[in-house]
């Protein structure tokens, strides 16, 4: 329902921002995620399974510098028992300014810090990165595939992880980086396009390593770690570090939908009771 | 002119005239939510409140986001992200505060468009319009500024653009550019003083809002008909209006919250639907991005300002004229500004002596196909400059233009009117009566 109004306002107001273009031909596979539609909601365990590959893998080159690691224990989010954040924060160094007569030194960090801002490896942070990127776009600019899939960027990761294949042979040997069919804006080798400069393959070249290919993990739950449902689960949890307040901004949003509604009901059966009296007036006069 | 004439308020009680003998506030209050309304207004005429409701909502939501945002290019970004994870409910008010944006152009443009098809620029009311305009580039600017100060990579990129768009005039360009950016580039000036003017402009706004209605108060509201409501009487008026309270109140608020309704929705539910996914990723001077767009707001005008590329005769005419001075960077500004001031300017553009479109039948046409034209501009706006976009843009763009300046005022030479109504009454007893009166009478008298 909520989707139709939105869908009927947003046409109204013409376009998303699904209008940028993607880049060039990737392709991104709509999932089926626990927190899509307006009463979706994080599946805890998920965002856990999801914090362990983080930790696991992801964590060697990517930071996540906006997300406090106390956050771990929302309700909502991955909701982990207090001393088990304290413990996964102390095994997490921090670089602390204040330490060494201002000179800064690293320490174990408490569930007060943020993760670690880490660019040695020239990887961006990931604390935004599932609302930094679309899935989808279009038909035409118009963004109304987002309406009914939303955005896209927790499919975008997924499509990323799982995206690597062996280059083309049209491909020079030695071309840098590693070929993903679902991330556009990479290198690309001349010998790969067709006479117009046309791309002959979706996607480029990716200069992270693939960074998961199955099996990378052992979850305690016993969930599959196959290397889609790994996909899934981190993209998952990078959804959280992006959005943790998703639950509560959906819950505040319904109930503001219930209660101006109400309101438009009552508003409007007092506006026709008002104006009544005028109107009958009118249809006698016409008569 | 005199307004119409209706009750006016008597202090009733000994606090009252106290009051009164010292300061007229409550019959101003009184004067104001009383005033005659003419009874067959439309849903159309309720963007007004919404727009009011938009501006007190932005107001509201910036003052509490400010006490917790840092103006600093280094802090900005982490800022607005602390707001989203640690300040409790902060996530909600960024939120409202970015859609109440698209909210507040959305009902605006609806208003614009309200008041071109009844005329409503047409005189007595050239003073509201002119007023509306200068309220709605005040808009424009408050919401570019405020787009800049989360300092993301759309942010500073938009900001770079757009002030570059100063940089195109001749001569004084780029000393200009120089002194609105506070620096040879986009910086921590630019982001400080645009800051200030995000938290002054609203302000401006409301002042300019109480003139807006203030001179709207005085010659009466325009309606669907354009025809004047009767004043040479009290009860003659009374035939044509109803007071705003309690009338026009209850219809705006019931409209009021429905549109909320919707615009809790989207803030609900899909919050980033409008934004673009690039303001997620921190502000870098190095890193361009692949395609730079504006708010949906701006597009139409933005297509308009890409439109005018070299290759456009009328560019190249411009450029053979002034020796050059006139390239297609200078044209494409002119041409954006020169939209928008043409739209300032069509109370005195339209020759036509009928207010309403509604009795203009070659008018009707035109003004739907520039409400297309408009949609189309916003399109075009949102797309790469390439064939085929930058072909409608041209078209598109060049229709706005020949709407304000040909075809209106042409249109008042040539067109022939239909009959109006003689009265608001006679319209609205017509709309309520079922049967249109003077037409063949057979409706049984029931
Ligand atoms: C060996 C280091 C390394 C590891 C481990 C790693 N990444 Fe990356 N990642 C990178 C680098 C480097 C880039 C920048 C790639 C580029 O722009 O070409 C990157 C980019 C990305 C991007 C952004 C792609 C884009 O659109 O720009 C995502 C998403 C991402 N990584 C997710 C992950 C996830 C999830 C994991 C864990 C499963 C992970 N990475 C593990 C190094 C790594």
């Amino acid at each position: 329902m909520m989707r139709q109004i939105t869908f009927a306002a947003s046409l109204a107001l013409g376009l998303g921002s699904g209008m940028a273009l993607a880049e060039g031909a990737a392709h991104i596979e709509d999932v089926a995620f626990s927190f899509e539609g307006p009463f979706g909601a994080y599946d805890q365990n998920q965002l856990q399974r999801g914090l362990q590959i983080y930790t696991e893998v992801c964590s060697a080159c990517h930071g996540l510098r906006y997300v406090p690691i106390r956050t771990l224990e929302d309700e909502g989010g991955p909701g982990l028992p207090e001393d088990q954040v304290r413990a996964y924060a102390a095994n997490i160094e921090v670089f602390d300014p204040t330490l060494n007569d201002g000179q800064g030194d690293f320490r174990p960090a408490t569930p007060k810090d943020h993760f670690p801002h880490i660019t040695s490896a020239g990887a961006p942070d990931l604390s935004l990165m599932a609302k930094a990127r679309a899935g989808f776009h279009g038909p035409a600019g118009l963004g109304i595939s987002q309406l009914f899939k939303g955005i896209g960027g927790p499919e975008y990761i997924v499509s990323i992880l799982t995206g690597y294949e062996d280059a083309p042979d049209c491909a020079p040997g030695d071309f840098p980086g590693n070929y993903n069919k679902a991330f556009a804006p990479g290198g690309y080798p001349e010998e790969c396009k067709d006479e117009h400069g046309e791309h002959l393959y979706p996607g480029s070249w990716i200069s992270m390593g693939q960074p998961l290919y199955g099996e990378d993990v052992e979850y305690a739950d016993g969930h599959s770690n196959e290397l889609h449902h790994e996909a899934e689960d981190v993209a998952a949890f990078l959804m959280w570090a992006a959005e943790p307040k998703m639950m509560a901004r959906k819950q505040a949003g319904f109930v503001g939908v219930l209660m101006l509604t109400i309101m438009t009901v009552l508003l409007y059966l007092t506006n026709k009771r008002l104006w009544a009296p005028v109107k009958k007036a009118a249809k006698k006069s016409d008569d | 002119m005199a307004g119409i004439p209706h009750d006016h308020y008597e202090p009733k009680t000994g606090i009252e005239r106290w009051v009164h003998e010292r300061l007229p506030i409550l019959s101003l209050v009184y004067d104001t939510i009383m005033i005659p309304t003419p009874k067959n207004l439309n849903w159309m005429w309720i963007w007004g409140i919404v727009l009011a409701f938009c501006l007190v909502l932005q107001i509201a939501t910036g003052v509490v986001l400010v006490m917790h945002y840092t103006p600093h290019v280094d802090l900005a970004f982490a800022s607005v992200e602390h707001i989203m994870r640690d300040v409790r409910g902060g996530h909600f008010l960024r939120y409202l505060h970015m859609n109440g944006a698209s909210l507040f152009f959305f009902a605006v443009y609806l208003h614009i468009f309200r008041g071109l098809y009844y005329g409503s620029y047409k005189a007595p009311r050239e003073i509201t319009w002119i007023i509306g305009m200068l309220i709605y580039l005040l808009m424009m600017g408050t919401a570019f500024m405020g787009y800049v100060l989360p300092w993301g990579q759309m942010s500073f990129w938009g900001a770079t653009v757009i002030t570059g768009l100063f940089g195109a005039i001749p001569l004084i360009g780029e000393p200009i550019q120089t002194w609105l950016l506070g620096g040879p580039a986009v910086g921590n000036a630019t982001l400080n003083r645009f800051f200030s003017l995000h938290y002054l402009l609203p302000f401006v706004i409301a002042a300019l809002v109480a003139v807006h209605i203030w001179a709207f108060h005085t010659t009466g509201n325009n309606n669907p008909t354009g025809v004047e409501v009767r004043r040479a009487s009290k009860a003659e008026a009374e035939k044509d209006t109803l007071p705003f309270w309690p009338y026009f109140v209850i219809k705006d608020f019931f409209a009021l919250a429905l549109v909320l309704a919707v615009f809790f929705a989207v803030v609900g539910f899909m919050p980033n639907y409008l934004g673009h996914p690039d303001n997620y990723i921190e502000a870098n001077s190095l890193a361009t991005p692949a395609h730079i767009v504006p708010e949906w707001y701006f597009l139409p005008f933005y297509a308009i300002l890409r439109a005018f590329t070299a290759d456009v005769w009328i560019v190249q005419l411009a450029s053979f004229l002034t020796g050059g001075i006139v390239d297609a960077k200078f044209f494409g500004v002119i041409a954006m500004f020169g939209a928008i001031i043409a739209l300032a300017l069509v109370p005195w553009l339209d020759t036509s002596s009928v207010r309403s479109g509604r009795y203009r039948p070659m008018f009707k046409w035109w003004f739907w196909l520039l409400a297309v034209d408009f949609v189309v501009l916003m399109w075009c706006g949102a797309m790469p400059a390439e064939p085929p976009y930058s072909i409608i843009s041209l078209i598109a763009a060049a229709y706005w233009f020949v709407y304000f300046l040909i075809i209106l005022p042409l249109l008042g030479v040539i067109e022939k009117p239909l009959a109006q109504p003689a009265t608001i009454e006679d319209d609205f007893n017509a709309h309520y009566g079922g049967e249109a009166h003077g037409a063949a009478s057979a409706t049984p008298a029931e």
